[in-house]
């Protein structure tokens, strides 16, 4: 991931912006009794990796459990985002599966060309803004949970100091790292955060070094946007709070891991494997937050002081009711005004977020 | 900025390559290339981390990494030497087998925390300075003693060695069994020092590192040994510049081992050409051996 594709991602956001909006197309017809729908899924670490990867096998478990006998799931786990991902999506098209979960970001171009050349088969691409007839995409909105985690943090560090630990440079990765940092600063206006970039999903021993490089710079709180639960293994062994990222990451509880974001799934794989089956499929883009329940925050675990969770649990029932995690007066980190005094941006923009707000000190690698 | 604490982590994220790297070039001094390097980690990451937790001990870990890391090189040993199987392919395979063994039987292990691990001499734990003590060890069986000779003897022509009455498949079975053992304990260094816990595919590609660190290195201990560091203080020195604050091109740094490598290769090769000298490569290596030819 790096800058030409940030602008690519940019400049195809304002040419969909310039097109009338597909029209919702429903396609095929409904699978009969007794024909078996197989579903297939890739993920981009192993399904232990007790975080993403292994949030979207609940959700695969999930459709099992609910449909039963009328569908057959498969996935395929380790797959490296790039070229590699086409190999797997193309054998799982050949398999015969007629809907196809990729469930990270860097599969999107594969996604797009394997769609190509299959168009009976329907894809489902997590956090994605390419589409096409046969390709859907759908995301959470995780910078709600981090605001919560923002605020428990901004409360929590005794150093002022928050550390982020990155994937990449992405747009979703973006808006966690401004979330946080906007509703750290509202309730601890001292507050710094540093960002590490790990330019990985998945490598727990990296994610521990990068963990161990915050500590070292006295930080005494973590947020993640890495799949493994090394982060807070590390924390627990040199002290300091951190989250559940994308999973519950209950092992933890109920120190270092003081709450979580936890991505559910279930309802929208659900659902969708439903419209499949009844012929009442079609693409769409759709992006869910904590008011559809998709976003989740964990349980608030008593190593926080009652007036911290009191504070983190009213950020989560605004935004349930309507609050925007960025709502201006918000500038940019080179102080150039972004949002007015009331103002929040549109999903579009959000989508192609690539800058940090005022106030963070961490520099974007470039 | 750079001083103890950054020493102290990139000695940690050496480590593991250290360890596994000095293993892989004893056995390719021997004359057999071991592309398993990766399976034989993440084995004695898992046997590791069991151990460790079934027993409260991180040595009982690190010893049952070891034992591990050993076995499993064992079979890749038995293929190669005693069945003449390609090493190339049976390693990738050893490789995989690892990955997929290690995903069945470490689901028990998940969420599990591992025994903390005792402080050494300088705050560095134990393991780091046995990784270190090794490297003149090493230095010395394979270029001072009777033992190495044979050892480097049988890698460099195996024909030969053999007419000299020397037990060229036992050599190489050992030297296997010593690689695997000495890749266990880095995986193992792994899941109980640097991540304390079990993760299916942890070990995340160390083993392809360690594999070019010896060719980097010229097949000698000291060249691992700054191999290592290189590549593992890279690592940790961008993830400390960027915690710091400081704007450092990431690219740039992480781009800097293998620019090191391909500079090494060139100064190598340069050197056999103009100096005539032999390729620091050992001269059976990957050829298989049979006695009856």
């Amino acid at each position: 991931m790096n800058r030409r594709t940030l602008l690519a991602s940019a400049a195809a956001l304002a040419l969909m912006a310039m097109l009338p909006p597909l029209p919702a197309r429903a396609q095929g017809t409904p699978i009969p009794e007794g024909e078996k729908l197989k579903v297939g899924f890739i993920y981009v670490g192993p399904v232990g990796d007790g975080g993403w990867s292994y949030q979207h096998d609940l959700g695969r478990k999930a459709i099992e459990a609910h449909f039963g006998d009328r569908i057959e799931t498969s996935y395929i786990e380790n797959v490296p985002e790039g070229a590699d991902a086409e190999r797997a999506l193309t054998q799982l098209a050949l398999a015969g599966n007629k809907l196809i979960f990729a469930t990270s970001f860097g599969f999107m171009d594969a996604v797009i060309n394997t769609a190509a050349k299959f168009p009976d088969v329907k894809f489902e691409h997590a956090t994605g803004y390419k589409r096409a007839e046969n390709v859907a995409t759908y995301d959470a909105r995780f910078y709600e949970g981090r605001a919560v985690m923002g605020t428990i943090a901004g409360m929590m560090t005794k150093t002022n100091k928050i550390g982020f630990i990155g994937s990449f440079p992405i747009p979703e990765v973006m808006q966690g790292i401004n979330s946080t940092f906007i509703h750290a600063r509202k309730v601890n206006p001292d507050v710094e955060l540093k960002v590490v970039w790990a330019y990985t999903w998945f490598d727990p021993a990296k994610e521990a070094d990068a963990a161990s490089a915050l500590l070292a710079e006295g930080v005494d709180v973590i947020l993640q946007h890495t799949d493994s639960t090394a982060p807070l293994a590390k924390l627990q062994e040199k002290g300091g709070i951190g989250f559940g990222q994308a999973s519950d990451m209950a092992a933890f509880k109920p120190t270092p891991r003081v709450s979580a974001i936890i991505d559910n799934w279930e309802p929208y794989y659900i659902k969708r494997v439903g419209e499949v089956l009844d012929g009442t499929w079609a693409s769409h883009g759709v992006w869910l937050g904590i008011k559809d329940g998709e976003v989740g925050i964990g349980e608030i675990t008593e190593a926080v002081p009652a007036e911290v969770k009191e504070a983190a649990e009213a950020v989560r029932d605004q935004i349930a009711g309507g609050y925007h995690p960025f709502t201006g007066p918000l500038n940019k980190q080179d102080g150039s005004a972004w949002l007015a005094e009331g103002q929040t941006p549109t999903d579009e923009e959000l989508a192609s977020m690539d800058f940090f707000v005022e106030g963070i000190t961490a520099q974007i690698p470039r | 900025m750079i001083g103890w604490t950054t020493l102290l982590l990139l000695m940690s994220a050496a480590t593991p390559i250290l360890f596994a790297a000095l293993g892989e070039a004893i056995a390719e001094r021997s004359g057999v290339l071991n592309l398993g390097v990766e399976g034989m980690m993440i084995t004695g990451a898992l046997a590791g981390f069991a151990a460790a937790h079934a027993t409260g001990s991180p040595l009982a870990g690190f010893v049952a990494g070891a034992a591990a890391g050993a076995a499993i090189s064992l079979i890749f040993g038995v293929l190669t030497q005693y069945l003449l199987t390609n090493q190339v392919a049976t390693g990738l395979a050893l490789t995989m087998f690892g990955l997929g063994l290690t995903a069945m039987f470490g689901r028990p292990y998940e969420g599990v925390k591992a025994p903390s691990m005792p402080g050494g001499p300088l705050g560095v734990n134990w393991a780091i300075w046995l990784g270190l003590a090794l490297v003149p060890l090493t230095w010395f069986v394979l270029n001072r003693t009777r033992r190495g000779l044979i050892l480097r003897g049988v890698g460099e022509n195996h024909d030969a060695a053999h007419a000299l009455g020397y037990k060229v498949r036992l050599v190489r079975l050992v030297a296997i069994a010593i690689g695997g053992a000495m890749a266990g304990i880095g995986g193992a260094y792994v899941s109980i020092a640097t991540v304390l816990q079990w993760t299916e595919g942890m070990t995340a590609g160390a083993g392809w590192i360690a594999l070019a660190i010896v060719v980097f290195a010229g097949w000698s201990p000291w060249g691992v040994l700054a191999g290592a560091w290189l590549f593992g203080g890279v690592a940790v020195l961008q993830l400390r510049l960027q915690a710091a604050g400081v704007a450092v091109p990431v690219q740039l740094l992480s781009m800097a081992p293998y620019l090191a490598t391909i500079v090494v290769l060139v100064i190598i090769s340069a050197r056999q050409k103009y100096r005539g000298r032999g390729s620091a490569a050992p001269g059976s290596l990957g050829r298989p051996f049979h006695a009856t030819r």
